[in-house]
């Protein structure tokens, strides 16, 4: 992975370095020049170029792509007006004398445009390889909750809207979000990290230990784990079983006591939210495919055929309730969601 | 004892208590009441936990005259904070004590849960063990009844002991208006959308307990404080999912492509 950003002063650098900023990862400079990673952001960032250009720190030049972007910028009407004034400018071969309030707003569009491209550029090889080292380095923070003993947190938006929400922190120990305990961070943006950030690095670095707190190392033994007996550990949807929200369950949840007596549930004020907290004991209850087959198993023909599909047809299974559905819609073959699926695709 | 010893006294700017809860670190405590410092019931078996008691007492009621060196005093002085934790605890389960504690909750003088979901609800400082020197304080959310590290290194410091682990129940308890209303809102994890396996399995499952438990209480006619609306939906869970879902997809889906022209306002 490389940076490439060049020297320490690039306006990417400076960006990730200011206050506030310390989740951004610096997005390369190869992934900004690639102009299909950038579709469709012209129409969500005024005066997309000029805040491009300052992003590469390319030195403002007239080129012959101003038509381009009028045609883009035709229903912002503000943006237009500023991008007819930029291209008179341009047209009088005006050497980047910007005006101060002009550069103001690039800088602002850059701070937008660099926001969201950083919200693809994570998803990517490349960025969420770069956030997993920020993420061993502790850089993201840990989860507040007393239970989940300094679990390292990530990043996330709760929406892909710039505007709407500011960055929350994802706890993959409790799979639940919390606000950054800075108050710095409520001037970011959650859009520049995205609702996809958090979920995409679990799936994406399995073998991290989600079971080591923040102070451990999780380094050395989530890769060695990768590479010596990473197969042997027992998996469960997708995911190694120890993984699955270690934060939770029982000893996990909070019992409240009264001198120390447990307050009953039947109480006014007894406990109602610990099935937030809560997680099977035996973690193999939540594989719904395996759960179900096994409960179908001998009751119908097709089933045992699905049973020894095995892994193929998991894949295009529906939930276990909307199967069920479709199977007493079909007469009771399983088997036949394929014609139900096939349909509903049209 | 009953009279002001030190209103007079020009020694002291303030009482050691007002001094005590007005310093910085010390945001969580309340004050003391002086009739029930005075009153020896209150201290029962405090004599053995804390060093120097009676010097340390005297200092918290303001009586305290003796001439020693600076190192002696400072041992005082910390066994004085550690006296005040002590009775701190047994204070604040009082009625006075609850509301005085009640109006800094009010306040959101402990501060306010992290949890997205709970909106900055207030929180309340807990012990998880009444003994001291054992567990730093920690603070309770009502509204997802979980308990969170403070946020700031000089709260975590406080003794958990000099709050308790029964406080902030019995609150609830005596002040039963108080209880905030529960919710089933949460966060749900997402790639592009779409939810991932491993964890919708898990909602899934916490889903079904959460309806086993307020059917439980339903049929026992108890109260089971969640919001209105947020009623449960027999028989099909992946219903009342669905319901809630296909808003958010439909506004998630113009993120994709791009803007729509309204939306630009943000940008500037």
């Amino acid at each position: 992975m490389s940076t490439s950003s060049g020297t320490p002063e690039s306006w990417i650098s400076s960006f990730c370095s200011l206050l506030g900023h310390e989740y951004f990862a610096e997005v390369s400079e190869e992934f900004i020049e690639d102009d299909f990673n950038l579709t469709g952001l012209q129409t969500q960032v005024a005066m997309y170029k000029e805040a491009l250009e300052m992003i590469l720190d390319v030195e403002p030049e007239d080129d012959d792509d101003d038509e381009d972007e009028e045609e883009e910028d035709e229903e912002d009407v503000s943006g237009d007006a500023r991008d007819g004034l930029g291209t008179r400018a341009h047209g009088e071969r005006r050497h980047h004398s910007r005006i101060a309030s002009d550069l103001s707003v690039i800088e602002s569009s850059a701070e937008m445009l660099y926001g969201l491209i950083h919200q693809r550029f994570i998803c990517s090889r490349a960025g969420i390889q770069q956030m997993s080292e920020k993420y061993e380095l502790g850089h993201f923070g840990v989860c507040p909750r007393t239970n989940c003993n300094q679990a390292r947190t990530l990043p996330v938006g709760l929406s892909d809207i710039p505007g709407e929400d500011t960055v929350k922190l994802f706890c993959p120990s409790c799979l639940d979000v919390y606000v950054p305990p800075n108050s710095r961070f409520q001037t970011v943006d959650g859009a520049f990290f995205g609702r996809t950030f958090g979920a995409l690095f679990l799936l994406t670095f399995p073998e991290y230990d989600l079971t080591k707190s923040g102070s451990e190392s999780i380094t050395n033994l989530a890769r060695a784990g990768a590479g010596a007996g990473g197969d042997d550990l027992p998996t469960i949807n997708g995911m190694y079983a120890r993984n699955v929200a270690p934060g939770l369950g029982s000893g996990k949840i909070y019992e409240p006591r009264i001198y120390g007596f447990r307050v009953s549930e039947i109480a006014r004020s007894g406990p109602r939210m610990q099935w937030l907290r809560d997680k099977p004991a035996d973690i193999k209850v939540l594989d719904e495919a395996r759960q179900f087959t096994e409960d179908h198993a001998g009751s119908d023909d097709d089933d045992e055929s699905m049973n020894m599909n095995g892994r193929p047809s998991g894949r295009r299974r529906l939930p276990a309730a909307a199967r069920l559905r479709l199977q007493r819609a079909q007469n009771g073959s399983p088997m036949a969601v394929e014609n139900g699926g096939a349909e509903s695709e049209l | 004892m009953d009279d002001f010893v030190s209103e007079s006294d020009s020694d002291y700017t303030s009482y050691w208590r007002d001094w005590f809860i007005s310093s910085r670190g010390n945001e969580y405590f309340c004050e003391i009441d002086e009739d029930y410092l005075t009153d020896r019931f209150n201290l029962t078996g405090l004599n053995t936990e804390v060093q120097y008691y009676q010097y340390a007492l005297d200092l918290v009621t303001d009586v305290f005259d003796l001439d020693c060196d600076d190192e002696m005093r400072e041992t005082i002085e910390k066994s004085a904070r550690h006296l005040y934790g002590l009775v701190h605890a047994r204070y604040i389960v009082t009625t006075r004590g609850l509301a005085k504690m009640l109006e800094k909750y009010k306040k959101a003088d402990f501060g306010k849960c992290p949890r997205v979901n709970c909106h900055s609800h207030p929180l309340l400082p807990m012990g998880l063990s009444d003994i001291p020197n054992l567990k730093p304080v920690k603070l309770y959310c009502a509204r997802c009844e979980d308990i969170y590290n403070p946020k700031s290194s000089r709260h975590a410091a406080i003794d958990g002991a000099y709050f308790g682990t029964s406080f902030h129940n019995i609150l609830f308890q005596v002040y039963p208006t108080l209880i905030p209303a529960k919710s089933t809102e949460r966060y749900i994890p997402r790639v592009y959308g779409f939810k991932v396996h491993a964890a919708a399995a898990l909602v899934r499952w916490q889903n079904n307990r959460r309806d086993d438990m307020r059917r439980r209480l339903r049929k026992m006619e108890v109260e089971s404080g969640f919001k209105e609306g947020d009623d449960i939906i027999e028989g099909d869970d992946d219903e009342e999912e669905e319901e809630e879902e296909v808003p958010e997809e439909l506004e998630a889906t113009p993120a994709v492509g791009g803007f729509a022209p309204g939306e630009m306002g943000s940008v500037a």
